[in-house]
């Protein structure tokens, strides 16, 4: 506990200072490096760094029955792997709460967002596509979240559409590709010895009583999640919501730089 | 794709409510004798119960924490809680986020210094589910926790607010969430207004946002009299049948 005491100490200094660990400023992302089509036997797929935070996301699209409340659309899976190689923290077994939320909450804002476009998933009466997308982290360095969101929208913008021809799905030859519609970016804050900061390590997810992630496009809020057992006020949100629709300008450069549009 | 599907007629929603009215809720404590604490809530057609176990021992030993009492949270949806199929019994993904999300509502209000080495353990089972079931649970649980004893510096209310074409609304029920342009569940800490949850999709604005709080924060006078008047109700009782003499 001593030496908790010790670095809660030094964060607050360094805070003080409006300086992190990293020398960041409180509102300052770490380095953002994109790439896509980097696993070519998946539909999409994209690589990012988000400082030492590494993650491959794929796109795999496949065939399947449309879920009953939506007949005419596609489906989106999105599941989330804290593969053991990536941290200490992290063992092998089903996935744990925190990696259901971190999917649950990068699919909330793809799909409200409407990054792909559903109702061109549509097959025939019974049979519709599946987009399926898998966030794989091999260096875990705090906030999945947005490095979740940043390589599922990559991936899926640069994604190519299979073919349905005499009941076969052909995947190679000349092919479109998947129909998409939005970008949507993600912030994530945590409070860090009673300060928010943007793009929390996991060194300051440590020491983080609470959690936010906005995620929007360039006009709407699009979705969001509090987590951890703390609390935010209505003015942190508020504040957070302005920087989100301010810093998700560059994260959308970021975007359309990846994918080559 | 949004279905075409007027839910606000002529400033009415379906089932008669203005944007900013609350369904009827109805909190009764004290409905399961096994539990530490308990409570039964009804919320427009939600039905749902909710009971406290604990402060026990944690375990497996391994999760136990030597300065602080961990909190479990289950949320469940009865498989007969809605008109459509048959639902799965126990934990979907869904329930998974739900339950790690309430947890944390919860962590944040319990004295959990008071209890090292402990859990204390918040079932939460949808008996009918209408729509905003997560914060119609997070408030009947705050109640069962009430009851229990177990200290707390707040008691949570929680309701989601929305957004109908372009109406920012309050308390969406199953037919409106399906066909909402938003939904936006939020938990509160009444004494300080502090916020312990805040989920939200769909498509809102930034002025939307503000005022689908503010909506929140004062519905939540509302909830937080009827959450006391539940606490306060089984005493009133017998107060009266000693004053009958």
């Amino acid at each position: 506990m001593q030496i908790r005491a010790i670095t809660e100490e030094y964060l607050k200094s360094r805070y003080s200072r409006n300086l992190r660990d990293d020398n960041r400023q409180l509102t300052e992302y770490r380095k953002i490096v994109l790439k896509t089509g980097i696993v070519p036997s998946a539909e999409g797929s994209a690589e990012i760094f988000l400082g030492n935070t590494h993650v491959i996301t794929g796109v795999k699209i496949g065939m399947g029955e449309p879920m009953p409340d939506t007949p005419e659309d596609g489906n989106l899976i999105t599941s989330n792997e804290l593969l053991p190689m990536a941290s200490e923290a992290f063992d092998a077994g089903p996935p744990s709460p925190e990696s259901i939320e971190i999917a649950r909450v990068v699919d909330r804002g793809i799909r409200a967002a409407g990054v792909v476009d559903m109702s061109k998933l549509f097959i025939e009466a019974g049979k519709v596509w599946e987009v399926f997308i898998d966030v794989h982290v091999f260096n875990y360095d705090g906030n999945m979240f947005d490095a979740g969101t940043l390589s599922a929208v990559a991936a899926l913008l640069s994604a190519r559409m299979p073919k349905y021809e005499d009941g076969k799905v052909i995947r190679e030859g000349s092919l479109g590709r998947l129909p998409t519609g939005n970008i949507v970016t993600s912030c994530t804050y945590a409070k860090v010895v009673g300060k928010v900061v943007l793009d929390p390590d996991s060194n300051e997810e440590a020491f983080a009583s609470s959690r936010i992630t906005i995620a929007n496009d360039e006009q709407y809020i699009r979705a969001m999640q509090k987590g951890l057992s703390g609390s935010f006020t209505q003015s942190e949100i508020e504040s957070a919501i302005e920087m989100s629709f301010d810093k998700s300008k560059t994260l959308r450069e970021i975007i359309k730089k990846a994918v080559g549009d | 794709m949004k279905a075409k599907m007027d839910l606000i007629v002529n400033g009415k929603r379906l089932d008669g409510r203005g944007p900013e009215d609350l369904r009827e809720i109805k909190i009764t404590s004290n409905v399961i004798r096994n539990a530490a604490g308990s409570a039964y809530i009804e919320w427009g057609a939600n039905k749902i119960i909710s009971a406290v176990y604990g402060p026990r021992e944690a375990l497996p030993k391994h999760i136990s924490d030597p300065d602080k009492a961990i909190i479990k949270c289950r949320y469940t949806m009865a498989p007969f809680s809605s008109l459509e199929e048959h639902g799965k019994p126990g934990m979907n993904r869904r329930a998974v986020e739900i339950s790690k999300v309430t947890a944390e509502v919860f962590e944040d209000v319990i004295l959990v210094d008071s209890f090292p080495g402990n859990e204390i353990s918040i079932f939460i089972e949808v008996l009918q589910g209408d729509g905003g079931t997560r914060a119609a649970g997070i408030t009947c649980a705050a109640v069962a926790l009430a009851t229990s004893g177990i200290p707390m510096r707040d008691m949570p209310y929680a309701v989601s607010a929305g957004r109908i074409g372009e109406s920012v609304v309050l308390d969406l029920n199953k037919i409106e969430d399906n066909y909402s342009e938003a939904d936006m569940p939020v938990a509160i800490s009444p004494r300080t207004g502090n916020i312990n949850l805040l989920q939200m999709d769909g498509i809102l604005t930034r002025e939307q946002f503000r005022q689908a709080i503010g909506m929140v924060k004062k519905a939540g006078e509302t909830i937080t009299r009827i959450q006391k008047e539940a606490l306060i109700k089984p005493y009133q009782e017998i107060a009266e049948k000693y004053m009958e003499g």
